[in-house]
Order: C-alpha cells, then sequence, then structure tokens
C-alpha cells in the first residue's frame, strides 16, 4: 500500500514554501483555513494572510484587487464556492484583465463524501476552462501539487487549481517534472490510452496493472494541465493506440473528457470512451463507496479500456 | 486647482461626454454627467497621480465600480493627459481602447476593470490592503452608484474595508437617486444609506457633489480619520448640467441624438461662459 496524501495537504505545505521565497505571496480564505489547509500560512505569516469571512465574492474580488497592486494572491476555498458562487468575479474581476491571481479550491468532486451534493463540485473544470485567459490544473498527489503551486507562483496570471479532500496515493518523487501546458506519459503502451487527472490517475495506473496481465498493454497519460492543453502529445498517443479513455471526477460534460474529444475530433479522430459522472449530482456518503456507485473505479476503467477496444475493432 | 478651475474642468468633462455619446451613439450619460465634479475633483486635485507613469507604483488608485460612467473617467483622463482627446471619438468602437466599460487592459489610467456593478469596493479594499503591506501611503478612491447599493457584494466589501481598517480607502457614493428602472428606492430601497454605512463602521460623509468646496473637505477630512475607510454620500443630479437630461432615468442608458447633443453642448457652453 502506497502512502497517501491529499493535494490540499500538499497545497497547504507548498505555501509555506512560497511564503518563504517571495514575500509578494499572499493567501485569502473564507472561514476555511483549517479545511484547505491555509491556516499554516495564517499562522506563519499572518500579516500575509487574510480571512475574508464566509463572503467568497468580495474573496476573489479582494484577490483581484492585491494582485492589480504587485502582489500573488492564493484565494482557497472550496471548489463549489470559489467556482460556483464568486463565478462573475472570477471572470470579471480576475480573468477579463489577466490578473496574476491563484484559485486554490478544494474540495472538490464526489470524494468530498459525507458533506453531500451540495458541496461537491463537478462542473468547476468545464466553468473554468470555458474562461479566456485561465489555467485550469489537476494535479494527481502530493508532489505533482507541490510542484503545480510552485509553477503558478511563477506563472503570472490567472491559475485555477483543483484539488481535493481525500487522502490519494503518493505517485510521484522530486524527479517528476510537471510542468503547465505539458502532458506526462506515466506508462507507454500501444494498445490503448488512458488519458487521466486528479484522484484517477492512480486508479488508470492500477488498471493498466492489470490489463497488462491480461495481454492488454495500456499507455497512461497524466493530463494535469487541462488548459492549456497538451495537444500535440495527446494527438500523438492516440495515434499510436487508435483507443482513448478519458478518467476524471468530474461530470463528463466539459471537463477532461471534453477537452481531450475536441482535440482527437479535429486532430486524430479516435474511438474514445468517457469516464466520469453521467451528467449527475453526487450524494452523501462515504467518498469509497460514492466512487464505487458513480463508477469512478479501476474495475470501471477496465470496463470502459474493453469497451473502447470493442469499438477500434470495428 | 482652484474652485473655478475645477468647475471648469468638470464642465468641460461635461462637454466632452455629450460629444462621445453623440459619436459613440451609445453609452450612459445620465451617470457620466452626475459624476462629474467628483471625478474632477478627484484627477485634478485630490489624487496623487502622474499622467506620465499610468502604472506608478506610490500613485493613488480611482476604481470605478459604476463602470458604465467610463466617459466620465475617459474624459478625465484625456483632459489630465494620459492619453489623446482624439482617442474619446473611438468610444465604444471596434478595435479603439475606450471600451463601454473601464478596461485596465486597454486604457492607460484604468487602474481596474469594473463594469459588473458590486465589484469595484472588493477591488480597492485589495489595493489598500497591498499598500499596507507594502507601506505605502497611497490612497485607493472608489466611485459606487446608488442602484449599486442592491449588489451584496457591496455589504461583503464594506464589512472586510472596516475589518482590516482601511482607512486607506475612500468611496464615494454617486447618489443620484435614479437607476435604468426608476427611481433607486422605489426600485429597491437602499436608504437610509448614512445609518448603513455608519452601522458597517465606516466614517460617513454627506456632501452635495456638485458642491466643489464640499467635496474638497470632504476629500481631505477623509484622510485624517484613522482606522476606517471613509464613505462620502454625495448627493447628485443624474443628468446634471443638461437640463432636459437632468433627473430623468430615461436618459440612463441612452446616448443623446446630434441634435439633442447640440442642445446639450449650448447648454454647458453657457454654463462655462458665466464661469468666466
Amino acid at each position: 500500500m502506497a502512502d497517501k496524501q491529499a493535494t490540499r495537504e500538499a497545497y497547504g505545505k507548498a505555501l509555506l514554501i512560497l511564503g518563504a521565497e517571495n514575500p509578494n505571496v499572499v493567501v485569502l480564505d473564507a472561514d476555511l483555513s483549517k479545511s484547505t489547509k491555509t491556516a499554516d500560512f495564517g499562522k506563519k505569516y499572518p500579516e500575509r494572510f487574510f480571512n475574508m469571512g464566509i463572503a467568497e465574492s468580495n474573496l476573489l474580488g479582494t484577490a483581484a484587487g492585491l494582485a492589480a497592486a504587485g502582489k500573488i494572491p492564493f484565494a482557497s476555498t472550496f471548489a463549489i464556492f470559489a467556482v460556483g458562487r464568486a463565478f462573475e468575479q472570477i471572470r470579471n474581476s480576475i480573468a477579463y484583465p489577466k490578473l496574476n491571481v491563484k484559485i486554490a479550491a478544494t474540495h472538490s468532486g464526489i470524494t468530498v463524501g459525507e458533506d453531500g451534493g451540495s458541496h461537491q463540485a463537478i462542473e468547476d473544470v468545464a466553468i473554468m476552462r470555458a474562461v479566456p485567459n485561465m489555467v485550469v490544473l489537476v494535479p494527481a498527489d502530493g508532489e505533482e501539487t507541490r510542484q503545480v503551486i510552485l509553477a503558478s507562483a511563477k506563472y503570472y496570471g490567472p491559475v485555477y487549481i483543483r484539488m481535493g479532500r481525500l487522502d490519494v496515493p503518493l505517485l510521484f518523487d522530486e524527479d517528476y517534472h510537471f510542468e503547465i501546458g505539458k502532458a506526462n506519459v506515466l506508462k507507454e503502451g500501444t494498445d490503448v490510452a488512458i488519458m487521466a487527472n486528479g484522484i484517477m490517475v492512480s486508479m488508470a495506473l492500477e488498471a493498466a496493472s492489470d490489463l497488462a496481465a491480461e495481454g492488454i498493454k495500456v499507455s497512461v497519460v497524466n493530463v494535469a494541465s487541462v488548459k492549456p492543453l497538451d495537444e500535440d502529445t495527446i494527438v500523438r498517443v492516440a495515434n499510436t493506440t487508435k483507443a482513448v479513455v478519458t478518467a476524471e471526477e468530474h461530470n463528463i460534460i466539459g471537463g477532461l473528457g471534453s477537452a481531450i474529444s475536441e482535440v482527437l475530433a479535429e486532430r486524430q479522430p479516435t474511438p474514445i470512451v468517457r469516464v466520469g459522472l453521467k451528467d449527475t449530482f453526487g450524494e452523501s456518503g462515504k467518498p469509497v463507496e460514492l466512487l464505487e456507485k458513480y463508477g469512478l473505479t479501476k474495475a470501471a476503467l477496465i470496463k470502459a479500456v474493453h469497451e473502447v477496444l470493442a469499438k477500434k475493432q470495428k | 486647482m482652484t474652485t473655478i478651475e475645477l468647475k471648469r474642468v468638470a464642465n468641460v468633462i461635461r462637454q466632452d461626454i455629450i460629444s462621445m455619446l453623440v459619436t459613440a451613439k451609445s453609452g450612459h450619460p445620465g451617470g457620466s454627467l452626475s459624476a462629474a465634479d467628483i471625478v474632477a475633483t478627484l484627477f485634478f486635485n485630490e489624487m496623487r497621480i502622474n499622467p506620465k507613469d499610468p502604472k506608478w507604483a506610490d500613485r493613488d488608485r480611482f476604481v470605478l465600480s459604476k463602470g458604465h460612467a467610463a466617459p466620465v473617467l475617459y474624459s478625465a483622463l484625456a483632459e489630465k493627459g494620459y492619453f489623446s482627446k482624439e482617442e474619446l471619438k473611438g468610444l465604444r468602437q471596434t478595435g479603439h481602447m475606450l471600451q463601454g466599460h473601464p478596461d485596465m487592459k486597454k486604457t492607460p489610467g484604468v487602474d481596474m476593470s469594473t463594469g459588473s456593478l458590486g465589484q469595484g469596493l472588493s477591488a480597492a479594499n485589495g489595493m489598500a490592503l497591498a499598500g499596507k503591506l507594502d507601506g505605502k501611503d497611497y490612497r485607493v478612491y472608489a466611485l459606487l452608484g446608488d442602484g449599486e447599493m442592491a449588489e451584496g457584494q457591496v455589504w461583503e466589501a464594506a464589512m472586510a474595508s472596516a475589518h482590516y481598517k482601511l482607512d486607506n480607502v475612500t468611496a464615494i457614493i454617486d447618489y443620484n437617486g435614479l437607476q435604468i428602472d426608476g427611481k433607486t428606492d422605489s426600485v429597491m430601497c437602499s436608504s437610509p444609506l448614512l445609518e448603513k454605512w455608519q452601522a458597517f463602521c465606516w466614517h460617513v460623509i454627506e456632501v452635495d457633489g456638485h458642491d466643489i468646496d464640499a467635496l474638497l473637505a470632504a476629500f481631505a477630512e477623509a484622510k485624517t480619520v484613522k482606522g476606517k475607510p471613509t464613505m462620502i454620500i454625495a448627493k447628485t443630479v443624474k443628468g446634471k448640467g443638461v437640463s432636459f437630461m437632468e433627473d430623468q432615468a430615461g436618459w440612463h442608458g441612452n446616448a443623446p441624438s446630434v441634435e439633442q447633443g447640440e442642445q446639450a453642448l449650448k447648454e454647458l457652453r453657457e454654463e462655462a461662459a458665466n464661469l468666466g
């Protein structure tokens, strides 16, 4: 069993690195700092930490003003409130003027668990991806989160970072290299590719191992950078495998599966099966049970691989 | 600048607003004209700014939260020398820099992109927090509309300005009493504004928003207030300076025709002549 860490935990630790490195980094939260893990930054750098109370519109609007005056604000709350409540502040006060705000959202997807469907953002990637000037990043584990946060601080412009509540397996070490706009091919195979991000990456790797035992050679591509999308890598891999499964903890409408489908439809038409929430809200329950119920498991990926291979053979 | 000089500037700004909107054939005259004296006083007396260095780190900032009044801001910026007055003819035209609502990426001197109501004070607060962090003494001015008081975010921001003791923030309400659908208090009652802002722990000053001396005194007073932000509730007349536009909700978002523009300019030129 691999060690586990929630991406939000890694975020909190990465903020401490940034805090020491760059005096212009400031952090804002909306009364969820213990959950989003920004609280440690707040303790260490109280003068650079702003709790805005339960007021997400003002959270993002204030971050815009801080950025306009030269700061690098990381604004944190749950994904549902950042993207949902404050969408238009993100759109008009941050993305339209291309201000240097990092929207670091935690508690995305159904692995929020017991709090239920009202708190499980399943459409945030779709919404953020549609906004011009916005970079959209979905790290898979703790190490990738650390690199995503550091890369976001170096990049000038708005970035949406999607993180989770649940402890997930640690997949990468310091030799791993994340870059905005680059996908990482974690495993090369010739029969089918699984292109995943977030919590689905570890499941994709496990599915690939199981499928290897069946004699099916699977490529696994980690697409943490949903926007900008590494089109060339996606096309190159699809050109080799001629069959693609996408996997995300998000609605199948508008997220990673859509982004990859768009690219392949235009550049490399390829049989594809999208694994994700089938245009449905989540509900309360243990995260593992919800993943099972909504078809976000290794078994679901294996099934999807067989489906897409059947399509490929037609 | 002296009071009479500021009045002349406000008059020129009003003439520019009319000319711009006649050329553009669209835009918002009422709330631009009502804010002309406030904006003239800010840009030509109050604010520490340098048109040759629009991004100067130590400058005072101005956030036009009621972004539809962009013409009053553009006119002040052009008059101040941020860009050529020729640019005013390009208002709202494809490929020109003067957007329908302020765009900080396109227009020198615009400190924040605004227009979607309710968002300006939050941005102003962010700039003010950054100023305090950096130990800078610049001030941040935000101009809001009275119709905008219905936006919830205004009150989120109001709470935060006071919570963070942002005495480097001065906000102004252009209290002209009208919005698109009619009288502000009949569309959505926001009265009493004085008591509301006081209850949010702001220092509040009420002035006649067309009385330059009163505006100058209010801005001076705001600078002496420590530990809390200042709100200046400026009572104004929508469409001020053009007889047929004054206090008419219908002139919120309609541009004057060429003939109406001529009539308006005639009145404003007469006012200028009277100012000497």
